[in-house]
């Protein structure tokens, strides 16, 4: 379990980083995915481009209404409050249960989104929150709905040149309501279902199941789901195609959780 | 030998000794350790189960970098035989010849500057196989026509054991008979030190230095000896801090023997550090277990008789030196427990397949067969309409019967066993549980009684055969200038505490302070010969030799002491750390005693003993069938009929040990065993595909249960003392681990009995209970 020899660059700017990428360097932030690839030899990249030092790559800003969090923002960083507002209590309380402590000291916000596993835990949260990943690469900034941003195990609409830069996520009034529920075998393990359901004041509520070994399912209109939990749970679970029964059952009962939550709160 | 005032001696609940490296981060592992000119090597290993090797191709320029067997010629294969009738041997090449047997079998050694640059060269091997059908199923292994492992053998069984009381009659008088097919899970033991290797050649001593992470030193020597042939002279085995044992470090490994002969062969050190994806990969190996067992009774729940057809699966080889059938061959004689059973018919099998080979993991049989036996016993309790602890009570040995020989045998040294169960049950709010339960709830409550044959030893082992028969226990014990003691044991510590447990029996005995007993362990130059640590066996076996030694070392200071003091022997005695006269207040002290002898000799009359301040003295109880501790766990278990995950609520573990010798430290060894035995019962294992492939390679998948998931573990001791032991102490160390499954899975059954389902097969994972639960409904959502 030692990783095939590899250069280890560390860019200053973001075009040297997009640059290395464009030479094919494989990029890093907190490697705690990426690091036991390595170690497992799943992973062999010539180059391993560290962004820990760009900058502006960690940190929160607040303006017109929306927050921007650096993708190099680690999850102990948003659990202890560096996110403002209602979105920041909302997003403090998914952080307080990823995985350990120590993984959420290096683990970053956007390489998780980026390395995609479908149990992580932004993958299924910022869609439902309505937020967008700020790409850059060699044609410069663009924009990307988070709702459609993982297209598969490990794949997402990011460029193979492109790198996450930030996120943004418009912020919520205080009466926002949330419900987030996942099943853990144990503290801290992988989510082997999520839901997460947002119902804002003048919205529709919106609604994300996740961690099916499938892309998040983002529901666009919840409504249904907060009116009848159990039976519409039922029939968004049965629309998913072939899943073991024991994690239908898991995910309906998610989905009832989370609808639960998002009502009560 | 009696027990005198608690205060540093035995029964004392000293702080450990260890502590202060430890959780300083100065512990000394194998991999803290290295030597100018070492070197690194990684293992090729199988990726397939079953195969037929047709060669490697070495990576270019690297042919001097890369061993297979044919490249260690005179290195003999391991073997550890049975003495038991029909046992089929099996050879262990130290790396593959001609087949692989298991995934991650050994193929070759690749040796580098690095760990790394020496992957890089086992990554660049190509290997040429022919696959061949693989055996991953125990049930069927044996079957005639299955594919051969072993390709002179006739079965792929090494052992079936037979066992042939006639329960015929009892389905005519029995009130009521139950019939469970029960599997348990294939495990890894998980020690958080891994194994580790470094060898080296010594050319001044003409000696092999082999400083490995192992609970029996000295059994590697013979072993490691054996396979090189080399005389064990010519071996050194130093065992440092060992990162946690529980059996998965009893073994001569195939690894020691090849990082030994490249040691020899190199000149140069060499290292091997397994990592968690070899560990996981390549030693899943323990407690996979299927019975389909029956069991009769008449109205009271008093049992009649039990019949069990018990498979056992071993994998692909008799491992060194506790073999393939230590644990199918011990079902029979495991499944009375702590019962009154008259009867019993019982026939195993231990399975060859192709899986890495078993080893005996901390509770070794007891853990699965207690399973068997404990969860049949509720279901006849359920059928009966009488309670879980009626029917126990019905059947436990009651202490009027001690000592006690059961039907198969087994001698029960003392103790109350109906009272650990009824100390258990009133530890429990039952009552609570009870109308929780008419209110709907799905909580259950849940027990477990079972004993612990510990320290066990000729009389025992003679009968298994195996390469080693524990006798005699030594300890050595030498009475330094200063008045240090310095204690010498061939067993060895991990996560036993034994450099405190052993200096409380050594104060016990002379009364110098623990702090000034420095207990020697764990290298073969400076010990005793001993079999090592394993089979809850030190407290006892090292525990009676310390004393015995330092018994026979205070003699020794009673002469010299006697002469200062210029009185006869027989007018002293010695103890708090001195010699005193017994008619007056003259004393002298131990130290000075011992300055006198080395430092000062001519204050001694010519005549005094010249034995000298060092003595090696045996121990073996008198009768040696071992120490049964015994106990009761009980639980209280909330399961979610939604997801079928399961919350322990509260967890009561009523323990009898015999005398304690260090009570902090056998709350530890229970504690850390119902950790292990929750992982047994709701998380751990280790799946392998039809084609032999283990499935959770990283502990993402294999799961351990963790601080959070292991619940505030409520412990009461009873101590009745062992009548053979020197202080009464009795084994324990692997007690904890035994009774989880089976009280876990009795509650989540309870809980689930309104609904009319058990769970039948280890671990109780979510979607095994919820798969129940779903069952009862007769739908699938």
């Amino acid at each position: 379990m030692k990783p095939a020899s590899f250069a280890y660059v560390r860019p200053q700017s973001w075009s040297e980083a997009v640059q290395l990428i464009a030479d094919g360097a494989r990029a890093g932030a907190g490697t705690q995915s990426l690091g036991p690839l390595l170690n497992l030899r799943l992973a062999q990249p010539e180059t391993v481009a560290d962004l820990r030092h760009l900058p502006g790559y960690a940190g929160v800003t607040l303006a017109d209404g929306v927050v921007r969090i650096g993708a190099g923002t680690t999850h102990a960083a948003i659990e202890d409050g560096a996110v403002p507002g209602r979105v920041g209590e909302i997003m403090a309380g998914v952080a307080r249960r990823i995985a350990y402590r120590p993984v959420r000291n290096r683990g970053t916000i956007g390489g998780s989104l980026v390395h995609a596993d479908p149990a992580a835990d932004w993958i299924a949260v910022l869609p439902a929150l309505g937020g967008t990943a700020i790409a850059i690469g060699p044609r410069g900034e663009r924009r990307l709905s988070l709702a459609g941003f993982v297209t598969g195990i490990f794949e997402t609409t990011l460029a193979s040149d492109e790198l996450l830069r930030a996120v943004e996520v418009p912020v919520l009034p205080s009466a926002a309501r949330w419900g987030h529920w996942k099943f853990c075998r144990k503290v801290g393990e992988f989510s082997k279902a999520t839901a997460c359901v947002l119902a804002a004041p003048g919205a529709s509520p919106r609604a994300v199941l996740a961690a099916l070994d499938q892309p998040p399912l983002v529901i666009e209109d919840a409504a249904a789901l907060l009116a009848d939990p159990a039976g519409e749970a039922a029939r968004i679970v049965g629309s998913l195609g072939e899943l073991a029964p024991w994690r239908c059952a898991v995910a309906q009962a998610a989905l009832r959780h989370a609808a639960a939550a998002a009502s009560a709160s | 030998m009696t027990v005198a005032a608690k205060g540093l001696g035995v029964g004392a609940p000293l702080r450990r000794k260890e502590d202060a490296r430890f959780l300083n981060g100065q512990g000394r592992f194998v991999g803290d350790i290295m030597l100018p000119g070492m070197l690194e090597v990684a293992f090729l290993r199988s990726p397939v189960a079953h195969a037929r090797l047709k060669g490697l191709t070495k990576p270019e320029g690297a042919q001097d970098s890369v061993f297979t067997i044919d490249d260690l010629p005179g290195v003999r294969t391991i073997r550890a035989n049975s003495a038991l009738p029909g046992f089929r041997v099996s050879e262990q090449p130290a790396l593959a010849k001609g087949k692989v047997r298991h995934v991650g079998e050994a193929i070759a050694a690749c040796v580098a500057e690095s760990r790394a640059a020496a992957e890089d060269l086992a990554a660049a091997c190509v290997l040429d196989y022919e696959a061949l059908p693989a055996v991953a199923d125990m049930r069927t292994a044996a079957l005639p026509g299955a594919p051969l492992l072993h390709e002179d053998w006739s079965i792929n069984a090494f052992l079936e054991t037979n066992r042939a009381d006639d329960v015929s009659g009892l389905d005519a008088i029995a009130t009521a008979k139950v019939t469970r097919t029960l599997r348990t899970a294939r495990q890894c033991m998980a020690p958080i030190e891994g194994r580790g290797v470094l060898a080296e050649w010594d050319p001044r001593l003409g000696q092999l230095v082999v400083t490995t992470s192992t609970q029996m030193p000295h059994v590697t020597k013979t072993g490691l000896a054996d396979c090189l042939g080399l005389d064990e002279g010519q071996v050194r085995i130093i065992s440092p801090d060992v990162g946690g044992g529980f059996g998965y470090k009893g073994i001569l490994l195939p690894e020691e023997v090849v990082l030994a002969n490249l040691a020899m062969r190199l000149g140069r050190p060499v290292r091997w550090l397994e990592d968690r994806f070899e560990q996981l990969t390549a030693s899943a190996n323990c407690r996979e277990h299927h019975y389909v067992i029956t069991a009769w009774a008449d109205g009271a729940g008093k049992l009649l008789g039990v019949e069990c057809e018990a498979i056992v699966d071993a994998g692909a080889y008799s491992s060194y030196p506790f073999g393939a059938c230590l644990e199918a061959a011990q079902v029979g004689s495991i499944l009375p427990g702590p019962y009154v059973l008259p009867l019993l018919r019982c026939h195993t099998v231990s399975a060859c397949t192709n899986k890495p080979p078993i080893l005996p993991y901390r509770g070794v049989a007891r853990t699965g067969v207690c399973y068997a036996m404990e969860t049949t016993l509720d279901a006849l309790a359920r059928k009966l309409g009488i309670t879980a602890q009626a029917i126990r009570l019905a059947n436990l040995v009651p202490p009027q019967a001690m000592p006690y020989r059961n039907l198969v045998g087994k001698v029960f040294d003392s103790g109350d066993y109906p009272e650990s169960l009824r100390r258990a049950v009133a530890a429990i709010d039952l009552d609570k549980v009870r109308a929780r339960q008419a209110a709907g709830e799905t909580v259950g409550f849940g027990l477990a009684t079972f004993c612990e044959q510990g320290a066990h030893g000729t009389s025992v082992y003679h009968a298994w055969g195996i390469p080693f028969v524990p006798g005699f226990e030594q300890a050595h014990v030498r009475l330094s200038p200063d008045g240090v003691l310095e204690v010498r044991v061939g067993v060895h510590s991990h996560g036993q505490g034994m450099e405190t447990s052993l200096a409380q029996v050594a104060h016990e005995v002379l009364g110098i302070h623990p702090d000034k007993v420095r207990i020697v362990l764990g290298d073969t130059a400076l010990t005793p010969y001993s079999t090592g640590t394993w089979g809850s066996r030190a407290a006892v076996m090292a525990g009676g030799a310390v004393a015995e030694a330092c018994r026979q070392l205070a003699d020794r200071i009673a002469v010299i002491g006697a002469a200062l003091l210029q009185v006869s022997p027989a007018e002293v005695a010695v103890g708090d750390g001195r010699v005193r006269r017994r008619d007056s207040d003259g004393s002298v002290s131990i130290a000075d005693v011992a300055r006198t002898w080395y430092r000062a000799p001519q204050n001694l009359p010519p005549g005094v003993d010249k034995g000298g301040l060092e003595i090696t003295a045996g121990y073996r109880p008198d009768p040696d069938t071992g120490t049964h501790s015994y106990a009761c766990h009980a639980v209280v278990a909330r399961v979610d009929v939604e997801t079928g995950g399961v919350v322990l609520e509260d967890y009561v573990v009523v323990e009898d040990g015999g005398t304690l010798v260090n009570p902090l430290i056998v709350d530890g060894q229970v504690l850390g065993g119902v950790a292990q035995g929750i992982g047994t019962a709701l998380y751990e294992e280790m799946p392998f595909d039809p084609d032999g492939q283990p499935l959770a390679a990283t502990l993402a998948d294999y799961l351990l249960p963790g601080t959070t998931e292991v619940p505030d573990v409520r412990l009461e001791h009873m101590e009745t003392p062992s009548p053979w032991t020197t202080f009464g102490q009795k084994g324990i160390g692997e007690s904890g681990a035994i009774g989880p499954p089976a009280a876990i899975v009795n509650a989540i059954n309870d809980a689930l009995a309104g609904l009319g389902v058990e769970v039948m097969d280890l671990p109780a994972s979510p979607s095994r209970v919820l798969a129940a639960i779903q069952a009862a409904r007769g739908r699938t959502p």
